[in-house]
């Protein structure tokens, strides 16, 4: 992230943005300017002090760092879960390619916790711990480091939580364009990850697509039934989509086409057998 | 006037019982949205700055634009698969085949949701140019494809910010991780594993984002009809 095409950004919403900053955006300027030799790391910190005093007095900011550390909570739980599956031995990865996915995954989920918890200081609030986690969800998943397809079930089910999770935070990140496009494109990765795990799955014998189906589980059942109630709307916006324009749009494509939102609510309901 | 006689063309159903469909549609779907009044004029401010002397069609300003932008790149992705679906010799398995049904269903009811919601604002059907793939290659489907599935990710991923109304920034959101869905699935299909690689999410685990014009320079080798950035947001 380019931190004077964030300033630029900032001031196409706010014009007084620059009188606001001005004295140390210059002093940003002439640190990076040609042949400038700042660590960019340390940029985020100055940058966060820099929004607490022009912005310190909006209750925008404090809602934005609450998305950002309910978020940070559901990337530790990830990082956590994969970081764990992917050391395990008893987890039973049975292909090196299998391996490599859950790899790929776990370092996103990583650099997620990173970028968020650098955003977070960044906007001057202090990032939440790590809490502890119990992956058996108090002992509704009891093989889940012990049997690949159960690991595979969980896998599918925080990253489908975590698709509906973000979705329904976009709105409160409405006017903050950086950090909307970032969760945005944090969104957009984990629904790549539930794509490919679900294909894993599918591989595995399981009745599952790279999307959702009406409220189907994927045969996990009805342990995780509630992270896919709500997904069987086929009416957007007030417009009926099965059978959309005369055309024989399935009701199940009609369910597939659009995914729905979660409330903090709903997700916390979901996680929180998972927190120890 | 270019703009608003050409949607005016469009949106003409073959039946009065269309028509009166589409109207409620559109008038409930703005009463939903909360912009009635607001859209209208925002297409009627479009329509004053028609005397500009550039070609294309017009995709209007504000939300009504990026509703415009996002209908575009689906009726784009929905020609696409709809080619494929439809062309014997494609090379697909039968499984993969089955998925790309599942597609092109999908980018249908994107496409006739954006039309339906936007009613008489909506821009007319493109004019696609495919002269660039191989409808019997499964490699240029799928090269294709992604293509098509990453460029729209990042499409909507770079418009959100552009949006000013709560709902149609959720609405995006509902529609982008099913593209996020393909994107991946298609990627495997070339080559597994490859859902998020190296090329489309970076070293802080971020998918790409891009703006409308750097989407629509990408996209407009596959559509023959001109676009026109003008009025769009963009950044």
């Amino acid at each position: 992230m380019n931190i004077l095409n964030i300033l630029d950004e900032i001031e196409k919403i706010d014009a007084d943005v620059t009188e606001r900053l001005s004295p140390r955006r210059k002093a940003i300027q002439a640190l990076t300017g040609f042949g400038g030799k700042v660590a960019l790391s340390a940029l985020p910190f100055a940058l966060g002090s820099m929004f607490k005093k022009a912005y310190g007095q909006t209750s925008n900011t404090s809602q934005i760092v609450d998305v950002l550390q309910f978020a940070l909570k559901l990337e530790y739980l990830e990082a956590e879960f994969y970081s764990m599956g992917v050391s395990s031995t008893t987890v039973g990865i049975p292909t090196t390619a299998a391996r490599a996915a859950l790899t790929t995954i776990r370092d996103h989920e990583n650099a997620h916790v990173n970028f968020l918890k650098t955003t977070i200081s960044s906007l001057g609030a202090t990032p939440v711990t790590k809490p502890n986690f119990d992956f058996t969800a108090h002992g509704t998943f009891p093989t889940v480091f012990t049997n690949y397809d159960t690991f595979l079930a969980v896998a599918q089910a925080f990253e489908d939580t975590g698709v509906r999770a973000y979705k329904g935070q976009a709105g409160n990140l409405l006017g903050s364009n950086a950090v909307l496009t970032a969760a945005l494109n944090i969104h957009s990765v984990e629904a790549r990850h539930a794509s490919h795990l679900r294909q894993m799955r599918k591989a595995r014998g399981a009745n599952v697509k790279p999307w959702i189906t009406s409220n189907d589980t994927g045969g996990i059942g009805s342990a995780v039934q509630a992270i896919y109630n709500g997904e069987e709307l086929d009416t957007q916006a007030n417009v009926k989509i099965t059978g959309i324009g005369g055309l024989s749009i399935s009701a199940s494509a009609a369910t597939e086409a659009f995914d729905e939102p979660l409330t903090k609510e709903q997700v916390l309901a979901i996680v929180t057998p998972f927190f120890a | 006037m270019k703009n608003f006689k050409q949607t005016e063309d469009v949106a003409l159903p073959g039946n009065s019982d269309e028509l009166m469909n589409a109207r409620l549609q559109r008038r409930s779907f703005l009463k939903y949205a909360g912009a009635g009044a607001a859209g209208i004029a925002l297409v009627a401010a479009g329509c004053k700055k028609d005397h500009d002397n550039d070609s294309g069609v017009r995709l209007g300003e504000g939300d009504v634009g990026i509703l415009n932008y996002a209908y575009a790149l689906e009726q784009l992705e929905a020609a696409f698969y709809t080619k494929v679906a439809d062309t014997p010799n494609n090379g697909l398995s039968s499984a993969e085949a089955a998925l790309f049904v599942d597609i092109r269903d999908h980018e249908i009811a994107h496409r006739e949701f954006f039309k339906a919601a936007l009613g008489s604002s909506a821009i007319g059907s493109l004019e696609v140019d495919f002269s660039s793939i191989n409808f019997t290659s499964r490699d240029s489907i799928l090269a294709t494809a992604k293509a098509f599935e990453d460029l729209g990710v990042s499409a909507y991923n770079g418009a959100g910010r552009l949006i000013q109304n709560v709902n149609y920034l959720l609405l995006a959101g509902k529609i982008v991780s099913v593209e996020a869905r393909h994107a991946a699935l298609i990627r495997d299909l070339i080559s597994n594993g490859t859902f998020a690689d190296t090329s489309v999410v970076d070293s802080n685990g971020l998918d790409i984002s891009r703006s409308p014009g750097q989407v629509l320079a990408i996209a407009k080798t596959y559509i023959k009809t001109e676009i026109s950035l003008t009025g769009l947001p963009n950044y």
